[in-house]
């Protein structure tokens, strides 16, 4: 029981610190006496991210539980090539941020756009767009938050022995509360202490392993005594074949272009030094973190021999290798990938509903039908009620959702993918391409999926994207180009 | 209408961007793949097998070195309020 109460300790401060974080940042929103200023605060932070603050929320965003548990899981399984496969996130940050980043701060400074949505709005015109947008935001976010919510209870469950729903609570409702309490600007200052904590937690099991193993060169000399293909790049069993691998380029590389929690901090950034310093940044920290927790799993491998389930290897690795004031210091690691992962969904299904749904649809745009008043209470009440659903639906997972989590990465590639680059980048881009695009990408994600049809030995996303660019261009030379004047914002 | 000055840089820094990924590719690709996948023949550096050392470890860090250089040297600070420029069809 001392045990155990030492390993929290340390928890329960970290979460405290995230508190006092949200509140401060409560007071911003505050402050904002009108309707579209609120929004801008509550759903944006005011656009006021400097360099460190901006790399760290775009990665933590994407670092998640399948970082920290999942893929060292596989890794311990199958070996360095999976960490070959996990160096393919490296480039994330930089991607992300260079090819969007500039471009997506001007236009979302002309057109004053607060979301993803507002942005395909601006460019399309086309409440198709916009409704297939939101719908898509909403239900993959959701599945992927269960699922998160999920993972991090396993975990703590795990790790401290404490049941899966105590964890469940703390650090569900932790994450619900700072998100409503302090908004955007609450989400990527919390997002920044995560991954500080994720960058600490991950050295000190990194260097763990690596002392209880005896070494690098002993550790490898021990895999290669129980498997010598878990030293090569295509895994134990050939499980990595190249098709297979090279589908993550797709996947995890340049389709992360389409996934809209990372592109859409690139509409809040304060000023172009920002996002030059946060590439480098960004990429440096996402490389080590990804490096250093699948190198945890591949080496566990030799430490602990014979843990039977991957997800169980990095937990394990912890409780056994380190005291439990660090085992306490390092947990709040992967719940910190999974609260600021977490917490940048909620905030951006709120925006979906309170500002690209009921603001634009039933209050029609107008402030007055919309007074600050309102739109605080009513933005607060959203983040809250979405989260606490989703807290509730862990609690008794409901197989639907947390079937359709599977699809919800890929997913959303396949929806926001073809609207936001050719958007971007494409004069010709209309709202009929953008609009069949979104749908028959996902639809055919759902097929090859379901189906289980695969193309030369690649994932179902490459084929999916595939489809989705050249329905995207066929449509767009079908429609009716769009007007100049959009055009010209876009500088087309 | 012309193209703006600013859209003009955005789209350098995106070509570079872009070379620099498919590079992080091309170096990815060939070291993991070209020192043959018979483990007995692996030579070490560091206690790493020889592939993993360039491909995950030299090829982050390059990346990131790379990458540091571009955007010191070849990015430009811009206003993104344009205030200065003056847009007439604001």
């Amino acid at each position: 029981m001392i045990e155990r109460t030492g390993m929290i300790l340390p928890l329960v401060l970290y979460l405290a610190l995230i508190m006092g974080i949200a509140l401060w940042g409560n007071t911003f929103s505050r402050k904002k006496s009108d309707t579209s200023g609120f929004m801008e605060e509550y759903f944006i932070g005011s656009r006021s991210m400097g360099g460190f603050v901006l790399a760290m929320a775009v990665i933590t965003t994407y670092i998640s539980a399948s970082s920290f548990v999942g893929g060292p899981g596989v890794a311990y399984k199958v070996g360095l090539g999976w960490i070959l496969l996990s160096m393919i996130q490296v480039p994330t940050a930089f991607l992300t941020l260079g090819v969007l980043g500039k471009r997506f701060a001007l236009i979302a400074r002309r057109t004053k756009a607060v979301t993803i949505t507002d942005f395909l709005r601006a460019r399309y015109n086309s409440d198709y767009v916009v409704i297939a947008a939101s719908i898509a935001l909403l239900v993959f976010f959701m599945a992927s938050m269960l699922a998160q919510f999920i993972g991090g209870a396993r975990l703590f469950e795990s790790i401290t022995g404490y049941s899966y729903r105590t964890g469940l609570i703390i650090f569900g409702i932790t994450v619900i509360i700072y998100t409503t309490v302090g908004g955007f600007r609450a989400v990527v200052l919390t997002d920044m202490i995560q991954g500080i904590m994720m960058l600490f937690a991950s050295v000190a099991l990194l260097f763990a392993v690596t002392s209880a193993g005896g070494g690098v060169s002993n550790i490898m000399d021990t895999l290669r005594s129980i498997d010598p293909d878990l030293l090569t790049p295509g895994g134990a069993g050939d499980s990595i074949p190249k098709p297979f691998i090279l589908s993550f380029w797709v996947l995890v590389g340049f389709g992360i272009l389409g996934l809209p929690q990372t592109t859409q901090k690139c509409l809040g950034f304060k000023d172009s030094k920002s996002l030059h310093n946060a590439m480098v940044i960004g990429t440096f920290v996402v490389g080590f973190v990804m490096l250093a927790m699948h190198l945890i799993g591949a080496m566990g491998r030799a430490v602990i021999p014979g843990i039977e389930i991957g997800d169980l290897a990095v937990p394990t690795l912890t409780v056994k290798l380190m005291s439990p004031f660090w085992a306490g210091i390092f947990i709040a690691g992967p719940l910190a990938a999974i609260m600021s992962t977490v917490d940048s969904m909620l905030i951006m299904c709120s925006a979906a509903i309170v500002k690209d749904l009921y603001f634009h649809y039933i209050a029609h745009n107008n402030p007055e039908l919309l007074p600050p008043s309102k739109v605080r209470s009513m933005s607060f009440t959203v983040t809250c009620v979405v989260g606490v659903i989703v807290f509730f639906a862990a609690m008794k997972p409901p197989s639907l959702l947390v079937w359709i989590n599977l699809f919800a990465f890929g997913g959303l590639e396949a929806v926001f993918f073809c609207p936001t680059i050719f958007g971007l980048y494409w004069k010709r881009a209309n709202s009929t391409g953008a609009t069949l695009s979104m749908i028959t990408g996902c639809a055919a994600f759902f097929w090859f999926n379901i189906t289980k049809t695969s193309i030369a030995g690649t994932t179902a996303i490459v084929p999916t994207l595939l489809i989705s660019v050249i329905v995207f261009i066929a449509g767009s030379f079908l429609g009716k180009g769009e007007k100049t004047e959009v055009l010209e914002i876009f500088d087309l | 209408m012309k193209e703006s000055a600013i859209m003009r840089t955005a789209k350098k820094e995106t070509s570079i961007i872009i070379g620099l990924y498919i590079l992080f590719f091309a170096w990815w690709y060939l070291t993991a793949y070209s020192f043959g996948d018979d483990p007995s023949d692996y030579r070490y550096i560091l206690g790493f097998p020889e592939w993993f050392f360039y491909s995950c470890i030299i090829g982050y860090v390059g990346i990131s070195v790379l990458l540091w250089i571009c955007v010191r040297f070849f990015f430009t600070d811009i206003d993104l309020e344009e205030k200065k420029e003056g847009r007439e069809n604001d």
